[in-house]
């Protein structure tokens, strides 16, 4: 069912007699936990299920079915509605790209609130998957001395231009050999995603990550329920916790049901563009074959399927 | 892989408030007067694109007042208001028809939606007009 590029971990012997050597210590603990206790309330054995959850890449179909279920009861006993989790498979034949018109962007920042809402970002502490520079128009892209903060009473101002920065999907992506445990990987369909079950917050996927695109709860990420979007994907915009590392998936839950990304449709100015790099009839297509695209950092090898162009 | 891709408009063109149909005040036997001059109940309208060489009849229909014309005479309705505009603005129509230009919302795989010229501008003056900006994410130091 689910059809992954890389590969599952190695699985020790141990598994073929039940339990893995981590799962049979975990389990061990609880046990004598649970004597200790003695409960028998069914959120503890949630919790115990999610502390021995398996990384994504090796749940078995009916064990990810069961990981889904237990996540979308946990999340309504935490935000008091129904949450959906799905785990859609890539699309085969489909590699997302994206491309940005740097001519056309006026810097509204109507992306950035389009993509809290859509994809549950914690509105305190903030956290902003997208990033818009600012820059001189007569220095051009100059990353170094571009301001992220400006606060201009109307957009575009005299002089500047806009850069939107978000995860560029690396082709070749340094965020994901960092990582010690296997928590980020490049899925078929090019989005470089994240299992928040596995991340053990150690952030050097962030520190690997040349374009800042990474971010860290550092705290207890808060959405009110009624904020919530219900709609999730286990990789994607299903709520966090405090020690995880998220960032942009193309909006993961919406781009492999064949929907556009939500900054796409929130756009004012249609400067953002979305599509299958291996339709030749698709606009990504389009823009590749008839404007002048580059990408951020060409020099590190990263190949971003990210791309910006002047349109105009 | 090819998508199986279809084009649908999104939006009905964005008349101005109670002015549509045209022929509610426009009769076939109005005296058509071609020269440019001030119109009483259009006021509000400030020409802002090429003035100096064109007035409401060279893409309004003198004939036919709820369509536009070509520079041809052939009649274009207001459903397809492309048409007219992409006769002078033939690469912005050539990128717009293939996804470049204006914005694509619905699905990328299937049913693509569209907006017309005039959605995002106002075909009197469609010189694009600064928006007030979303506020500033906080300073790393003011995240508590």
């Amino acid at each position: 069912m689910i059809d992954h590029t890389v590969a599952p971990m190695p699985v020790p012997d141990e598994q073929a007699e039940g339990h893995t050597r981590r799962e049979a210590l975990i389990l061990g603990l609880f046990a004598l936990a649970g004597a200790a206790m003695t409960t028998g309330c069914s959120s503890d054995k949630d919790a115990m299920d999610e502390f021995v959850q398996k990384n994504f890449k090796d749940l078995s179909p009916a064990e990810l079915k069961e990981v889904l279920a237990r996540m979308e009861k946990q999340y309504k006993a935490k935000y008091g509605r129904d949450i959906q989790v799905s785990a859609t498979p890539p699309i085969e034949g489909v590699l997302f790209g994206y491309a940005l018109d740097l001519s056309r962007c006026i810097g509204c920042r109507r992306c950035v609130y389009g993509c809290v809402e859509e994809n549950n970002q914690s509105r305190n502490p903030q956290t902003h998957w997208i990033t818009v520079l600012e820059m001189d128009k007569e220095k051009g892209v100059d990353l170094q001395n571009a301001d992220a903060y400006y606060n201009h009473e109307t957009v575009p101002a005299p002089g500047k231009f806009y850069m939107p920065v978000a995860c560029q999907h690396c082709e070749n992506p340094p965020c994901t050999k960092v990582c010690p445990v296997g928590a980020t990987w490049k899925e078929k369909d090019g989005i470089v995603v994240i299992d928040y079950n596995w991340c053990i917050g150690c952030r050097s996927c962030i520190s690997a990550c040349p374009y800042g695109a990474r971010r860290f709860n550092w705290g207890e990420p808060s959405i009110s329920p009624d904020e919530l979007n219900p709609v999730t994907e286990y990789l994607g915009n299903r709520p966090r916790k405090r020690g995880v590392v998220e960032k942009c998936t193309f909006c993961i839950q919406r781009v492999r049901k064949g929907l556009y990304p939500k900054c796409v449709e929130v756009c004012p100015v249609g400067a953002r563009k979305f599509g299958n790099l291996l339709d030749p009839d698709s606009e990504i297509r389009y823009i590749l074959d008839n404007k002048r695209v580059f990408i951020l950092k060409d020099e590190l090898n990263t190949q971003p399927k990210f791309f910006y162009y002047y349109g105009l | 892989m090819k998508a199986k891709v279809t084009l649908i408009a999104v939006a009905p063109p964005p008349f101005s408030p109670d002015m549509f149909p045209c022929s509610a005040c426009h009769g076939l036997t109005d005296k058509v007067n071609r020269v440019p001059h001030k119109v009483d109940f259009h006021d509000t309208i400030v020409l802002k694109h090429d003035e100096k060489n064109r007035w409401c009849l060279d893409c309004h229909s003198a004939q036919h007042r709820d369509s536009l014309h070509l520079a041809d005479g052939r009649l274009v309705a207001f459903t397809e208001s492309y048409r007219l505009c992409g006769q002078c603005h033939g690469p912005t129509l050539r990128n717009w028809k293939a996804g470049e230009h204006g914005k694509r919302t619905g699905s990328w795989s299937s049913t693509k939606q569209y907006l017309l010229c005039p959605s995002c501008h106002n075909p009197h003056s469609p010189h694009f007009k600064p928006l007030h900006g979303r506020e500033a994410p906080l300073r790393q130091e003011a995240i508590k």
